[in-house]
């Protein structure tokens, strides 16, 4: 999923201070599943906005809408009929969301109320962890199923480097060496030998260091 | 045994049913304190529901800071059942410290804009 945290309310509140209605809208994909952008915390965002502006003796009207996703243009047209009542819209989704929003409401200003983080997953309850970075080319066949490009600081193709220490990343004695997890998991696997090939130069055009990227299907395309 | 009767008591089946929103709505209302009472730790029917709620009253009280309403406004305690004694000190507690902090920001917001509405006067909003 895509992991993301609400801004500190000092900035959204900054965003949205000279307006007096706004549409407050989750998404209920990857931020309702990290507890960042999801119904309940819409709920809790609008009254914590409220209890700001009447502290300052001001109103301000929110419609709370949680849409099945902000990355679809479907679930983006539902909210086309009350757009227009609202003076700004404030979005809880990821900066996929946030974007499609204001590309669909070319005149309505659009502010994000969380920083997007990354793509990982939950490793328990309350903790999320980075686990692909969407390079594009992916050598988790290569690599036991454990990912360097995300969980190697240096993002070694042939690690690990001499800053791993007793398993651990030199950034941080609490960072796992990703190299020692993947020769780890390929002795258990017991394809240590697979460990002797060495990867060749990554296609880095795939990545993000390419421009922004896009796929096309003309399969699905109408 | 008494408390002080400017205290309003919501019956919930466990302190682990109390949500950051139930907290923040109090506020919203206009409450000028609240607290939660959950039964001792590691004594919850549920194992733990008063440990839930005591994250989350922390989780909320960083929200009321953040929007200069005072996080100091809004506790957590643990009593057992059976102790109305401590219930009733720590209402009282409870009481004595709301009142030195004075009147809700947001309390004293809605009066004047209710003041305002009953007078006719348009209340700008921003």
């Amino acid at each position: 999923m895509i992991v993301a945290e609400r801004k500190p309310l000092e900035e959204i509140i900054g965003f949205i201070k000279d307006y007096k209605k706004i549409l407050l809208v989750g998404c209920n994909e990857c931020v309702t599943v990290c507890y960042a952008g999801g119904k309940k915390e819409v709920a809790i965002l609008a009254s914590a906005l409220k209890m700001a502006f009447l502290k300052e003796e001001k109103e301000l009207e929110v419609k709370e809408v949680t849409l099945e996703r902000q990355c679809d243009q479907e679930y983006l047209e539902e909210i086309r009929s009350i757009v227009d009542q609202y003076e700004a819209i404030v979005s809880m989704a990821c900066g996929v969301g946030v974007q499609f929003m204001a590309e669909k409401y070319q005149t309505m200003p659009v502010y994000p109320a969380l920083n997007t983080l990354f793509m990982g997953g939950a490793e328990e309850m309350g903790v999320w962890a980075e686990r692909c970075q969407g390079c594009g080319q992916c050598v988790l066949g290569q690599t036991a199923g454990i990912c360097p490009i995300t969980r190697c600081a240096k993002r070694l193709l042939n690690g690990p480097c001499g800053g791993s220490t007793k398993g651990h990343c030199e950034i941080n004695k609490d960072v796992p060496c990703a190299w020692q997890l993947i020769i780890d998991r390929l002795k258990a696997l017991g394809k240590l030998d697979d460990y002797d090939n060495l990867m060749p130069i990554k296609d880095w055009s795939a990545e993000r260091s390419g421009g922004p990227r896009k796929i096309v299907r003309e399969d699905l395309r109408q | 045994m008494s408390y002080p009767d400017s205290i309003r008591v919501i019956q919930v089946p466990c302190t682990g049913r109390v949500d950051v929103i139930h907290l923040m709505e109090a506020f919203q209302k206009g409450a000028d304190g609240v607290y939660v009472v959950g039964c001792l730790e590691g004594e919850c029917h549920y194992y733990t529901g008063n440990l839930r709620a005591k994250k989350r009253v922390q989780y909320t009280k960083k929200i009321l800071d953040e929007i200069g309403i005072g996080g100091e406004r809004l506790e957590m305690y643990n009593i057992a059942a059976s102790d109305g004694p401590r219930f009733s000190q720590v209402a009282k507690e409870m009481d004595e410290k709301i009142r030195a902090l004075g009147p809700s920001p947001i309390r004293t917001a809605l009066q004047k804009i209710h003041a305002a509405r009953q007078a006719g006067v348009n209340v700008e909003t921003s």
